[in-house]
């Protein structure tokens, strides 16, 4: 029965993303549409992704300094691992999943109240593909903006780090040679890859939810919370895929 | 013109309208009347191809809107403008925004004749004024007012208005009615209304179709209701003592 109702959702959802991925019918109103989602999907979580990236980044610093730091381990293990955590799990998993809270419920009820305030009927009987048209933007997006959010977010996250230095915790050399140790670029592209999917799955997934909502304002909450729960779900079992594939 | 044609509609197991046969003529306000329940608002989804009938005919001007393809269904959708119960007024945009929404998809004129053709149809509604503020910040009456200025923006051939009139004040539900039925007649269009409200149908109903439990019961205009002998119909519009009395006057 669970595997039916996961099956049947399933196949609603790949036909609205076969609605969602047409061509706009106008570039104009497209493009207007599409740096409005930028501004308010990406431009307005830069301040949420600095904050916690700051702190978990100079937390972690003190908890592998505490820890983990010995006299039998080299001086660079803190700075080399709050680097390597940031690079490969925090800025592009764990920030995409704070993401999927505050982006995925804001797209779940916004596209949810226009559905049950027939703002989308409206739309459809204009002759408007609404799927495309509210979709799509958002979409895309998101996929655009979360390449910057994750490198902010590195480096917020270093200077967290960095930050710890003046409460004795570390030394600025030991930091900075650890954070330099053994440097593999590729984690850098992997964290952004890994983002880029993580994207698609919070914006579509939350619009899924938002434009398949029936009946009323009580209907949106729970579509909200569907939405942040599924795509969190969702976000876990992909990164165990694109870890294992990128790697 | 717009002609419905033995048109069924089941949801599961339940028929909601029943060899329903219609004809809604242009210039004039054609008026869907029923208790709540009995099919109308699922009959005007039919219509406007919200809702897929399980069977029979809706023809646009001679064209078989079901049999069309999506494309040709969505070029039909570009002739309707559409009044819903709710206004359904993009709450992000500005009346201005609103009303231009239609013509910044549709139209190719220039901006400046966009903006000229959305203030020419706010003014239509008297709505001079209203054009920089939000849909939550106007009255239900000026939203209704703002949709109707938006339906029109395209010069529609098919208007189609689900309860116009709901959460209004008597006052303000006249003002809508003959706003409509003005319009109505100002663009030869065809519309139709979907109502509870029986001062439309004695104000504007020059086609009135009485739905019962899913099925056609009665249709004529609103001077044939005042003597119609149908037993059902004359239960549903005369239920109040007012226009039990208007009718026992009229006689």
């Amino acid at each position: 029965m669970l595997l039916q109702q996961f099956f049947a959702a399933f196949g609603r959802y790949l036909q609205l993303m076969g609605k969602v991925f047409s061509i706009p019918e106008r570039w104009r109103m497209f493009f207007r549409q599409y740096i409005k989602e930028m501004a308010q999907l990406g431009v307005d979580s830069i301040g949420i992704v600095l904050l916690i990236s700051f702190f978990i980044g100079a937390v972690i610093c003190i908890q592998i300094k505490l820890n983990i730091q010995s006299a039998w381990m080299p001086a660079f293990v803190t700075g080399y691992t709050t680097r390597e955590i940031m690079l490969l799990e925090f800025s592009s998993s764990i920030m995409c999943l704070i993401l999927s809270g505050k982006v995925g419920s804001n797209i779940a009820s916004e596209i949810g109240t226009m559905r049950v305030t027939q703002q989308i009927d409206a739309l459809e009987i204009m002759g408007v593909n609404s799927a495309s048209f509210l979709i799509l933007p958002k979409v895309l997006g998101l996929i655009t903006m979360i390449p910057f959010l994750v490198v902010f977010s590195i480096a917020f996250g270093l200077i967290g780090a960095y930050a710890t230095t003046y409460m004795g915790v570390i030394t600025v050399e030991d930091l900075t040679s650890g954070l330099l140790y053994d440097f593999n670029q590729w984690y850098v592209w992997m964290s952004i890859i890994k983002s880029l999917c993580f994207a698609f799955i919070i914006s579509s997934v939350s619009s899924f939810y938002g434009y398949t909502v029936e009946g009323g304002s009580f209907d949106v909450g729970k579509a909200s919370t569907n939405a942040v729960v599924r795509s969190s779900m969702l976000i876990l079992f992909a990164d165990i895929f694109l870890t294992q594939l990128l790697s | 013109m717009i002609e419905i044609k033995h048109l069924y509609k089941s949801f599961e197991d339940k028929d909601v309208l029943i060899d329903i046969n219609a004809v809604f003529e242009d210039g004039k306000t054609n008026l869907i009347i029923g208790q709540s329940g009995s099919g109308k608002t699922v009959l005007m989804k039919n219509i406007v191809g919200l809702f897929v009938p399980t069977s029979g005919q809706i023809l646009y001007d001679g064209r078989d809107f079901i049999g069309m393809t999506k494309r040709e269904q969505v070029l039909i959708r570009r002739e309707m403008g559409m009044i819903f119960q709710s206004a359904a007024l993009f709450d992000s945009m500005s009346v201005l925004e609103n009303v231009m929404f239609p013509l910044e998809m549709f139209s190719d004129d220039c901006q400046t004749d966009r903006i000229r053709r959305a203030k020419f149809c706010l003014e239509r509604v008297n709505l001079k004024g209203a054009e920089n503020k939000l849909p939550g910040e106007i009255s239900g009456g000026m939203q209704k007012r703002v949709a109707i200025a938006r339906a029109i923006a395209l010069n529609p051939k098919y208007l189609f208005c689900d309860e116009p009139n709901s959460g209004l004040d008597p006052k303000t539900s006249l003002v809508i009615d003959e706003l409509i039925h003005d319009i109505t007649q100002e663009y030869k269009m065809t519309t139709i209304i979907n109502t509870h409200d029986m001062n439309s149908v004695m104000g504007i109903g020059e086609n009135i179709l009485y739905i019962y439990k899913g099925q056609k019961e009665w249709q004529g205009s609103k001077d044939q209701i005042m003597t119609s002998t149908n037993e059902r119909l004359n239960s549903f519009i005369f239920a109040s003592d007012l226009f039990r009395k208007v009718k026992e006057a009229n006689q």
